[in-house]
């Protein structure tokens, strides 16, 4: 494994295969994800990407015919046990998608407590804190401070995403997980997205798909290689673009295939 | 036969050839067609017009006669020709809206499970099943209603509402069978199929990225639905409910045969009422003067209008969700 010795273990994918009905879309995947670090997965269309994350806070599952081999650890726990509760665990990993899926009959604010009102947390003032810091961390704060009391749907597709990423954050969870954030977005909010990955990974363990290898090159610590559901090979991500080992990461990242 | 010539024919000189057909330009019998379909097509709007026509013609003489007091007053006296439509207008409403206080929830439960919580296998029987129920004739409603809902209310329902709201103005005096409560029951059996299947399609509209976007932040499915997928089809679900309110006030047979048919305002679920649609049904072949046939064609006009409005705000209200513009539902 290529994860330094120095950070501490948080999530671990470990001979993870994740299948649709027979159709294996992830084959035997076993991944390192060090905690405070953005990992980037990447890979051309298909390759099984978005299907990994979705294993990593069980979502993959919610899919009809959607089944899971293999085991992924969060601070050593199984999370597939069957004592582990599919819910708790999605109130502990974030996530957000490719498009901005903000509620659309609900304020800016309370998109943002959506999360946190799921988990019970009720004191208006606590949440009112929650919303204020979760906005702050997602760098939207100064942009909808005045109009929190709005709808959501009036935010441009880049402050809808980064609503989103409010909203994942606002529950404190310990990891996020970013399925091409920024595939709907223009440069400018694909760059404000880009620059919040580099401040959450403070907070956050952060694992980010893209098939934008130029982002991945940019954000991420750590990229892992996806093929035809493979892990062909992961590396620190400056290593990888720069001397990949395996013959079909460099066909990839310089542009031969994908 | 003639084999397909290979190479193409020699082209013809220039000038000489014919100007080509525009696009356009039909042959006879395309242009016959259109003009058929065209005259349907038209047709049919037109009928709602003429409808609305004759009905207005009808009860002129009514109109001219009682003015707006028909709306408000409770007279209905065909040998004084006296009339006032007041108890079959509030009778139509009450029992729709008690129609709507039972199979609305009924409704929405089943629409529900059948999109969010139903294992497939289950999901298309239940809801044909469902649907099968708005294939019932209204007659054999009536009847079903007559000889199972009733003795059912009397025995089981009656008695203990008694017991726990008997004090209230709304289960005052005796319960005989034909009453508010008969009809409305009836009339929610009815359009529970309507609504269940409308809210179905309105739910399965709402896009999946919603309910994951609930899921992923640990919502059960339960808080799923009621954050994220109901909020979103919420103009919908309104429309659904409409929906089922237009049919619930037009519907005739299995009303007349329960409701009772009295002329009458009466608060109580227990007693008889009367509706528009009823009272049409009843009375028409009996209406010997000029001025009692007018008084029903304004009963007719009242209802034409109300249905088609209730039916009209629905369908927009379904259309806007179809359509991925539910967005505008926070309007409502």
């Amino acid at each position: 494994m290529v994860a330094s010795a120095n950070t501490r273990l948080r999530l671990e994918a470990a001979h993870l295969t994740a299948l649709f009905g027979q159709h294996r879309a992830v084959r035997d995947v076993s991944l390192l994800f060090p905690a405070h670090v953005v990992t980037a997965i990447i890979g051309p269309s298909g390759c099984g990407k978005s299907t990994l994350l979705r294993c990593l806070n069980r979502m993959h599952e919610l899919t009809p015919g959607a089944s899971v081999q293999g085991d992924v650890l969060l601070d050593n726990v199984n999370i597939y046990a069957d004592d582990v509760s599919p819910i708790e665990l999605r109130r502990r990993i974030g996530m957000v998608f490719q498009r901005p899926t903000p509620f659309p009959t609900m304020s800016i604010s309370d998109n943002v407590a959506a999360g946190l009102r799921v988990n019970g947390r009720q004191k208006s003032s606590d949440v009112d804190d929650a919303v204020a810091r979760a906005l702050q961390q997602a760098a939207l704060w100064d942009e909808v401070k005045d109009r929190l009391h709005t709808s959501a749907l009036a935010l441009s597709g880049g402050q809808q995403q980064r609503l989103c990423i409010a909203r994942a954050v606002a529950p404190q969870p310990e990891i996020l997980l970013l399925d091409e954030p920024t595939a709907s977005l223009d440069p400018a909010g694909t760059q404000r997205i880009e620059e919040l990955c580099h401040a959450l990974k403070r907070l956050y363990t952060i694992v980010i798909v893209t098939h934008n290898m130029q982002q991945a090159a940019r954000v991420s610590d750590y990229t892992a290689f996806m093929y035809l559901g493979s892990l062909i090979e992961v590396g620190k991500t400056n290593e990888l673009f720069t001397k990949p080992k395996v013959e079909q990461t460099e066909a990839y990242i310089t542009g031969r295939f994908g | 036969m003639t084999s397909l010539p290979i190479e193409s024919p020699p082209r013809p000189p220039r000038l000489t050839r014919p100007r080509p057909q525009s696009l356009h330009a039909t042959d006879r019998s395309d242009r016959i067609y259109r003009s058929v379909l065209t005259g349907f097509a038209l047709g049919l709007p037109l009928l709602i017009l003429i409808i609305l026509g004759v009905l207005f013609t009808g009860a002129l003489p009514a109109l001219k006669r009682f003015g707006p007091t028909f709306l408000w007053t409770s007279t209905w006296d065909p040998v004084a020709e006296v009339y006032g439509a007041a108890p079959m207008i509030f009778g139509t409403l009450a029992s729709s809206l008690l129609a709507l206080l039972i199979a609305v929830p009924l409704a929405l439960s089943v629409a529900v499970f059948l999109t969010e919580f139903s294992p497939g296998w289950l999901r298309q029987p239940v809801a044909f099943l469902v649907e099968l129920l708005a294939a019932i004739p209204s007659v054999v409603y009536g009847t079903w209603g007559i000889f199972v809902l009733i003795p059912f209310l009397r025995a089981h329902v009656v008695p203990p509402l008694k017991a726990v709201l008997g004090w209230t103005p709304f289960l005052q005096g005796v319960f005989y069978g034909n009453s508010l409560l008969a009809g409305g029951v009836i009339l929610a059996i009815m359009i529970v199929p309507y609504i269940a299947a409308v809210s179905r399609e309105v739910l399965l509209a709402v896009p999946a990225s919603q309910r994951e976007a609930a899921l992923a932040m640990g919502a059960t499915r339960w808080e799923a639905v009621r954050s994220a997928v109901l909020p979103y089809g919420r103009a919908g679900l309104i429309g659904a409910v409409i929906l089922g309110l237009g049919r619930a006030l037009g519907e005739t047979m299995a009303v007349t045969m329960l409701i009772g048919n009295r002329h009458d305002i009466g608060v109580s679920l227990l007693q008889p009422a009367y509706t528009m649609a009823a009272a049409i049904a009843n009375e028409f072949s009996e209406a010997t003067t000029n001025l009692y046939q007018s008084a029903l064609f304004e009963v007719g006009l009242i209802l034409f209008v109300l249905t088609v409005t209730v039916n009209a705000i629905a369908r927009v209200l379904i259309w806007r969700v179809a359509r991925g513009q539910a967005v505008g539902s926070r309007a409502l």
